[in-house]
């Protein structure tokens, strides 16, 4: 049998809608994405065996990036993945997730002290602001069927990392 | 004697099998706690200051967006709170279809905290992906987690257009009516999943995983039919409140570590949700549910913390015995025209039970239907200063029996697990000043 895809989910700032339909197509799909994948990373499913995060054929990314942590986080899976999926509409275009993005002065005095004390980003970005993303499953929640064809698609390759 | 250190710390960045984001730092100092910090870590979106400007009938789908898995909560709290600001009064045939939209969640959401989230720590796995198919019981429940979970995503689809942010609820009514049939053909499977919700409360039942704390305030939206969509807020206490009053008698406090307010009920310590619910009026629950489950809910009132996974259990087998009834009951679903929506300066307030507890919503909205200022309270806000409580009695008699560290975090972790927080709908804006 063939080596198990190693795959991550992961999850930044969002309402992990996807992260519910993922779950869902569990239902369908757990006989078969138990012989062909290996859950490296996602938390939904299981505590990480892993000190540091470990290589993979497939990151999903799902959610939009507002802190300088998240930030470093996406570029070490990006580092750490040979194909980057952004899941979901704020990973892919950032909203709704960035609206503070749009507030007007009055809504942003109000939001100010807690953007300063938890050092939120000025502004709330899409993923591929900050990385070079592969794939894009548009959607709120995500298209199960786009999803679904990124994932059977690479199941089945052998993929590389990309060139630095 | 297991050979511990007297100094240790315990930093869980990322707390694993819950809903979205949280974390946990603890100092133990000469065996003795001297910090402990539990934290919603999850980075806030300004729900209710985005809402501010908009009109209040597009603010539902908006605020779905609130929470992937409570969508559908938020949703239908959201269209409940916009129709008393306006005057709308919904058909009986609406309230029907959207207890059975929020039955579904209640069967998809329980089920994935419960299978997905729990059982792995009564079988010592990591993960329910994990088990061990050549276990009968291991394997049965492994099924079982993907079949339950699939009856409530399938109710929820049929009924509302999809088990998440469903489309077809609307202001006033629906915008797409199901088709009777579908729902007539899962009926039976309703019925015959039952066994499997047996085996679920037997396991949750027998489970040896204790915490007990006395002086715990249940709270509580209470109807005759357990509905969780209507009814008036009642507390272990005896008090019973209209829901409009609500955030009278809840407490906002500031957690500065935390993204997340808490609160406290009349400055005591309050939990809401599933272990709430069937303390308070376990006597409202389907007649069949109760007929056939006398034996577990005999083990109410609890103050056993992880009787919340019991509760819910309990909980998804009502929705069920509700549901077919429900279904039994209808001969036609009528495509009602939905009630018009003229704008009015009008303040509404809805409460519902969402799964993990009760969600409260309230909306100022001007002479042109534009929300002027908004207020949005969760139940894992509710819950946040329990948490934090029941983990440091939880540690305290830990480290008076030498458990080790990692023994120790796994303890708290399932304890966290317990109380099913949603960090997602916790963090909101609150208007505090920061010292």
């Amino acid at each position: 049998m063939a080596d198990k895809i190693r795959v991550g989910w992961f999850t930044f700032t969002c309402c992990e809608d996807s992260t519910i339909i993922f779950t869902e197509l569990l239902n369908s799909y757990y006989r078969d994405w138990m012989k062909k994948i290996d859950f490296v990373h996602a938390k939904i499913l299981r505590k990480d065996s892993y000190s540091e995060l470990q290589p993979m054929d497939l990151a999903f990314v799902e959610g939009a990036i507002t802190s300088d942590t998240q930030e470093v986080k996406l570029k070490k899976i990006r580092e750490k993945s040979k194909k980057l999926v952004a899941i979901g509409a704020c990973a892919v275009i950032g909203s709704p997730s960035n609206q503070r993005n749009f507030f007007n002065p009055k809504q942003h005095e109000q939001i100010q002290s807690i953007l300063e004390k938890f050092k939120y980003k000025d502004k709330v970005l899409k993923l591929s602001d900050i990385v070079v993303v592969d794939e894009n499953v548009p959607g709120c929640p995500m298209d199960e069927v786009g999803f679904l064809n990124i994932l059977n698609k690479y199941i089945n390759s052998q993929l590389v990392y990309p060139e630095p | 004697m297991h050979d511990v250190p007297d100094n240790f710390d315990i930093n869980l960045t990322e707390i694993s099998k819950i809903e979205g984001s949280a974390s946990l730092e603890v100092k133990i100092r000469n065996k003795k706690i001297e910090d402990l910090k539990f934290s919603i870590s999850e980075w806030k979106r300004f729900y209710t200051q985005a809402i501010q400007g908009k009109p209040a009938v597009a603010v539902p789908q908006l605020v779905a967006r609130i929470c992937g898995t409570c969508s559908n909560a938020h949703l239908l709290c959201s269209i409940k709170t916009v129709e008393k600001a306006l005057g709308i009064i919904p058909s009986s045939q609406t309230m029907l279809l959207r207890r059975l939209i929020y039955n579904g969640l209640i069967i998809r959401d329980h089920a994935l905290h419960l299978y997905i989230f729990a059982l792995p720590d009564l079988y010592n796995k990591n993960s329910i992906l994990d088990f061990d198919e050549n276990d009968p019981l291991q394997k049965q429940l492994l099924e079982d987690t993907f079949e339950i979970k699939e009856v409530g995503n399938r109710l929820s689809k049929i009924v509302g257009g999809r088990s998440v942010h469903a489309p077809y609820p609307t202001i006033g009514g629906f915008l797409t009516y199901p088709h009777i049939q579908e729902l007539k053909n899962l009926r039976d499977t309703l019925i015959a999943v039952r066994p499997k919700i047996f085996r679920l409360i037997e396991i949750f039942a027998k489970s040896s995983f204790s915490l007990s704390l006395p002086n715990i305030i249940f709270n509580g939206l209470s109807s005759q039919d357990y509905s969780f969509l209507t009814g008036q807020l009642v507390s272990s206490q005896g008090n019973i409140l209209p829901e409009e009053r609500m955030s009278e008698h809840v407490e906002a406090v500031v957690i500065p570590y935390s993204h997340a307010r808490g609160f406290t009920y009349k400055g005591s310590t309050m939990m809401v949700g599933a272990l709430a619910r069937i303390n308070l009026y376990k006597k409202s629950l389907h007649a069949k549910t109760k007929a056939d489950t006398k034996m577990y809910l005999d083990l109410f009132p609890s103050y056993n913390l992880f009787h919340n996974n019991l509760a819910q259990a309990l909980e998804i087998l009502h929705v069920i015995d509700t549901s077919s009834e429900i279904i039994d009951g209808i001969s036609t679903i009528t495509s009602e025209e939905k009630i018009p929506v003229h704008p009015k300066q009008s303040v509404g307030v809805g409460v519902i039970e969402a799964p993990r507890g009760t969600l409260y919503h309230k909306y100022e909205i001007d002479d042109n239907g534009i929300v002027q200022k908004g207020e949005i309270i969760v139940p894992t806000g509710q819950n946040q200063v329990l948490m934090e409580k029941s983990i440091h009695i939880l540690l305290e008699s830990l480290l008076k029996k030498d458990t080790p560290k990692e023994q120790i975090i796994l303890e708290v972790e399932k304890l966290i697990r317990a109380f099913d927080p949603c960090m997602s709908c916790a963090s909101h804006f609150l208007k505090v000043k920061w010292s």
